[in-house]
C-alpha cells in the first residue's frame, strides 16, 4: 500500500455536501483539501447525449453497480437478510455529484416542529400517544438556527417558489404551513403543467392551500452569490435520473464544481474507492482506498470528511470500527440506528378527459398542498402522527416505463383490447403522489452482514427495516384525500394507492433514506454534534442526512446542504483555530 | 463463434426503415426482404418472439405493432448486451429464495431465462392466433412471460437507437415526441389540447452518434 503526501482534509464523496465542504474549505481557509469519488468524471456536454429513456431511466446509468455493491434487507431481527440484486426502492448515484446529478430539483425546507419532533409530540399528545417501539429524538438544532443556513442553500441553487410565510406574514400562493422565512425565494415559481394545474385548481375548490414546488430547476436565468449563472428550465422533462444537458438544475457539477476547478489547494480525484477509515488513539489518521486498477493507497489526514450518502457513511463508520454499533436488543451504541426511508407511493393513478401533454415538464415543476403535513391539521381521533404532503408533478412521463396503464374497468393486461385501452389512456393518466414522514423506531437499524460481500470482499451493509401502523395508517389517511382531490381534477375512474404493506425493496420511493449517524445533543444517543463532528474523534465529520433522527415529509437535500453551511462555518470560524470538540 | 444468425423481414412490415445498427447494418435482400443479422437468438426463437410480441401488442386497425417497431430486434440487442448477461445485477452466492419484496433472487440471466421460455414455445411461430394467445395465457405468470410483456413495450417505444420504434412508429402511436431540448413556450400554452410536436429520435436532436449500452 502507497501512502501518499499528507493533505489538511481529506473528503470521502463528492456530491452536494462533499463537494460543499469543499469549496468552503479552501475558499475561507489555506487549507488542502483532497476529494475523493468512487464513480467517474463529468464531461463538460455529456448530459446532451442522456436524453435517453432506456439507458437512463431503465438502465439506471447514473448510479452505482449493485454488482459491485449493494445492501442487504430483512423486514425484521428474526428474518434472514437477503441482497438487493438490482437497484429498486432507492437509487444512490454515483460519479462526481452524486444523486445530486439526478434528482428531481424539489428542494423543500423542513418544517419548525421538524427539529424538535421528541419534545413537541411529547408535548402536545403525551407519550401513551406515541409508538411503543418509537426511537424518535429532537435533532439537537432548531429551525429558526437553520434557517440563515436555509437562505445560502437557496440562494446557492437558485431556487424558484413563493413564500407562504415571510417573516410571520402570510403571503397567498405560497405554503402558509411553512417556517418563517427571512427573505423570499431567489427565483419566482416555475411553469406549472396542465396536470399540475388541474391539481391546484382542485385542491383550491375543496378550500385546501395549493402551492408551486420549491424547485432547483429554475424559473429565470440566474447568477448565485459565487457569481455561477444558469439558464432557465426549459421543462424538457428529463431531470429526475439524468443530468440536466442545459444545467438549468442545480447539480453539483454546474454550482460547485467550476468553483473547486480554479482552487489550487483543492484535489477531487475520480475513481477512488474509500475502503476504511484509519485511525488510532481517538484521531482519525486518514483513509484507505482502492482506484480502479485496484491499487491500494493510505491517504493521510487532519481532518476527515464523510460525505457518501447515508448508506455508505454508515458503512465506512461500522467498517472502521468508529464509535459504538447500535444494538437494537439493549438500545445502547449510536452507530447504525433510526433508519428511515420516507414515505412516498403515487397516491392515487386518475384517468381524465382531455389530453395531459404530460412529456412536458421538470422534475419539480408541480402543485403540492401541505394542509396534511406535520402536525398542521388536528389528529384528534386519528389513529396515527404526523402527516405529509399530497403533489402533482409532471415530471416529462416517458413511454417505456409509462405505457400500459389502464383504468380498474380494462382487465387484459396484453392483446388488442388492452393496446387499444392503453393508447386511449396513454396521454390522459396523470398521479398525485403522497409524501409522508417515516418515524424513527428501535427496530429499524443497520448492521454489516454477516454472508454477502462486496467486490472487495467486505460485508455488506444490512438493512433492517419495516413499516409500522403509524405509517400504514398516514398513507391510508392521505390515500383518501387524494382520491378526493383526483375526483374534483375530475377523474372518470382512479387507481387508489393499494396501501402499506411491509417495505417494499422493489418499488421505486425515492432516495430519501436517512440516518445511521443521526445528529443530536448528547454522545449517548446521537453519533454526531450539531456541526456533524463525530462525537468520539473530533476530526472526523459526517455530513449528509445519515444525521437526520427521523424523516421529514419533505424531500432532504436542501436541508443537507443547509447543515453542511452551518458546519463549514464552525469549522472555519472555530475548529481551525482550535481543533477540538465544537 | 456460433455461425451467423439471420431475421428476414418483410420490408413493408417494418415501420419506414430500420434506423442504423452499428456495425451490423441489416442488408436489403431482393426488394421486399431484409436480413437483420441476430446477435443472441436462433433464426427459429427470433421468429417465436417476433411471433409473440405480435400478440402481446398486435397490428390492428387502432394502429402498428411489434412487428412494425422491430420489437424482436430491440429484445435481441438487449440480450445480447451486458443486462441480458447481468453484468449489473449483484450475482454472488448464496441465491436463495425470498419474499417478493426482496425482489428477483433467482440464478438466471436475462438470456437463460428467455433460452428456456422459448424452448416450451417451439412451433409456436406456425400456430394461428388463437392458439398462440392459448399458449400465452398458459404462461402468463411466468418470469419469462413478464420479461417478454415489459421488453415488448420497451421495444415499442425505445429510442431508435436501440433497435426497437422503427421509423418512430411507437412514439407516432402515442404522440411522444421523444427528446425534445425545450417546451418552454407550450407547457403553458396546450392546457387541454393535444400537442403533438415531430417525434426526433436523439441522434436527431444532438446531432452526433451516441453509444447506447447494449454496445458497451
Amino acid at each position: 500500500m502507497k501512502t501518499l503526501r499528507h493533505t489538511d482534509a481529506v473528503i470521502v464523496g463528492g456530491g452536494w455536501t462533499g463537494l460543499l465542504m469543499a469549496k468552503e474549505l479552501t475558499a475561507r481557509t489555506p487549507l488542502s483539501v483532497v476529494v475523493l469519488e468512487r464513480g467517474a468524471s463529468r464531461r463538460k456536454g455529456e448530459y446532451s447525449a442522456s436524453m435517453d429513456e432506456l439507458d437512463y431511466y431503465i438502465r439506471l446509468r447514473m448510479m452505482q453497480d449493485p454488482s459491485q455493491e449493494t445492501v442487504t434487507l430483512r423486514h425484521s431481527r428474526d428474518d434472514r437478510a437477503l441482497p438487493l440484486r438490482q437497484h429498486g426502492a432507492f437509487l444512490p448515484g454515483t460519479g462526481t455529484g452524486g444523486a445530486g446529478e439526478h434528482w428531481s430539483g424539489i428542494a423543500y425546507r423542513y418544517l419548525p416542529d421538524v427539529f424538535e419532533l421528541l419534545t413537541r409530540t411529547r408535548e402536545k399528545y403525551g407519550v401513551k400517544r406515541m409508538p411503543e417501539d418509537h426511537s424518535i429524538e429532537d435533532w439537537g438544532v432548531t429551525y429558526n438556527e437553520l434557517e440563515p443556513y436555509y437562505v445560502r442553500a437557496e440562494r446557492l441553487m437558485g431556487i424558484s417558489g413563493r413564500a407562504g410565510n415571510l417573516n410571520g406574514r402570510a403571503i397567498a400562493g405560497g405554503n402558509p404551513f411553512e417556517g418563517p422565512r427571512s427573505v423570499d425565494f431567489p427565483n419566482p415559481p416555475t411553469k406549472i403543467p396542465y396536470l399540475a394545474a388541474m391539481f391546484r385548481d382542485a385542491a383550491s375548490s375543496l378550500g385546501y392551500h395549493p402551492y408551486a414546488l420549491p424547485a432547483a430547476t429554475i424559473s429565470q436565468a440566474y447568477t448565485n452569490p459565487d457569481g455561477i449563472a444558469r439558464p432557465a428550465c426549459t421543462y424538457c422533462g428529463y431531470c429526475e435520473r439524468f443530468g440536466c444537458m442545459i444545467g438549468a438544475k442545480a447539480q453539483p457539477s454546474n454550482t460547485l464544481l467550476p468553483l473547486i476547478a480554479r482552487q489550487k489547494s483543492v484535489s477531487l480525484k475520480n475513481d477512488c474507492w474509500v475502503q476504511k477509515i484509519v485511525h488510532k488513539d481517538g484521531r482519525a489518521r486518514g483513509v484507505v482506498y482502492r482506484d480502479s486498477k485496484g491499487a491500494e493507497f493510505f491517504q493521510p489526514a487532519d481532518m476527515v470528511f464523510l460525505a457518501s450518502w447515508t448508506l455508505n457513511n454508515t458503512r465506512l463508520l461500522l467498517l472502521s470500527q468508529i464509535g459504538e454499533a447500535y444494538d437494537p436488543a439493549t438500545g445502547r451504541g449510536s452507530v447504525g440506528r433510526n433508519l428511515t426511508h420516507q414515505v412516498a407511493a403515487p397516491a392515487v393513478t386518475g384517468f381524465f378527459e382531455k389530453p395531459l401533454n404530460r412529456f412536458m415538464g421538470a422534475g419539480s415543476a408541480g402543485v403540492a398542498i401541505a394542509d396534511f403535513d406535520g402536525d398542521v391539521f388536528d389528529h384528534t381521533g386519528l389513529p396515527f402522527l404526523r402527516g405529509g404532503t399530497l403533489y402533482s408533478v409532471c415530471y416529462g412521463f416517458k413511454p417505456m416505463t409509462n405505457f400500459g396503464v389502464t383504468p380498474p374497468s380494462v382487465k387484459a393486461r396484453w392483446g388488442p383490447e388492452w393496446k387499444r385501452a392503453a393508447l386511449d389512456w396513454y396521454d390522459r393518466t396523470g398521479r398525485i403522489q403522497l409524501y409522508g414522514e417515516h418515524l424513527a423506531y428501535r427496530g429499524n437499524f443497520m448492521d454489516l452482514d454477516p454472508v454477502y460481500k462486496d467486490a472487495f470482499g467486505q460485508p455488506l451493509l444490512r438493512l433492517t427495516l419495516d413499516w409500522r401502523d403509524n405509517e400504514r395508517r398516514m398513507a391510508e389517511f392521505l390515500t383518501a384525500k387524494a382520491v378526493e382531490i383526483a375526483r374534483a381534477m375530475g377523474a372518470r375512474q382512479t387507481i387508489p394507492f393499494a396501501g402499506l404493506k411491509h417495505y417494499d425493496g422493489t418499488r421505486y420511493q425515492g432516495t430519501h433514506l436517512q440516518g445511521g449517524a443521526i445528529m443530536g445533543a448528547s454522545p449517548e444517543r446521537s453519533a454526531v454534534n450539531t456541526h456533524m463532528q463525530s462525537w468520539r474523534m473530533p476530526n472526523l465529520f459526517v455530513l449528509g442526512a445519515s444525521a437526520f433522527p427521523q424523516n421529514p415529509s419533505g424531500n432532504p437535500t436542501l436541508t443537507a446542504v443547509a447543515l453542511t453551511y452551518r458546519a463549514a462555518d464552525a469549522i472555519v470560524e472555530r475548529y481551525v483555530k482550535r481543533p477540538q470538540l465544537l | 463463434m456460433r455461425r451467423r444468425e439471420f431475421l428476414e423481414i418483410s420490408v413493408s412490415a417494418v415501420g419506414g426503415a430500420l434506423i442504423y445498427s452499428l456495425d451490423r447494418r441489416p442488408t436489403l435482400l431482393g426488394a421486399q426482404t431484409l436480413r437483420v443479422p441476430l446477435r443472441f437468438f436462433t433464426a427459429s426463437e427470433a421468429k417465436i418472439v417476433a411471433a409473440a410480441a405480435a400478440r402481446i401488442f398486435p397490428s390492428d386497425d387502432a394502429g402498428p405493432g411489434a412487428n412494425e417497431a422491430g420489437v424482436v430486434i430491440y429484445i435481441d440487442r438487449q440480450l445480447a448486451g451486458p443486462y441480458g448477461r447481468d453484468r449489473w445485477r449483484y450475482t454472488q452466492e448464496p441465491f436463495e429464495a425470498g419474499l417478493p419484496e426482496l425482489g428477483y433472487q433467482g440464478r438466471e440471466t436475462p438470456r437463460q431465462i428467455y433460452r428456456a421460455g422459448l424452448a416450451k414455445l417451439a412451433g409456436f411461430d406456425a400456430l394461428d392466433a388463437a392458439a398462440q394467445d392459448a399458449a400465452l395465457r398458459a404462461i402468463e405468470l411466468t418470469p419469462f412471460f413478464a420479461l417478454l410483456r415489459t421488453h415488448t413495450i420497451e421495444g415499442m417505444f425505445c429510442d431508435p437507437m436501440h433497435g426497437g420504434n422503427a421509423g418512430m412508429v411507437g412514439w407516432q402511436l402515442i404522440g411522444f415526441p421523444g427528446p425534445s431540448m425545450s417546451f418552454d413556450d407550450e407547457v403553458e400554452k396546450y392546457y387541454g389540447r393535444a400537442f403533438r410536436p415531430k417525434p426526433q429520435s436523439l441522434e436527431q436532436i444532438s446531432g452526433e452518434r451516441v453509444k447506447p449500452s447494449e454496445e458497451s
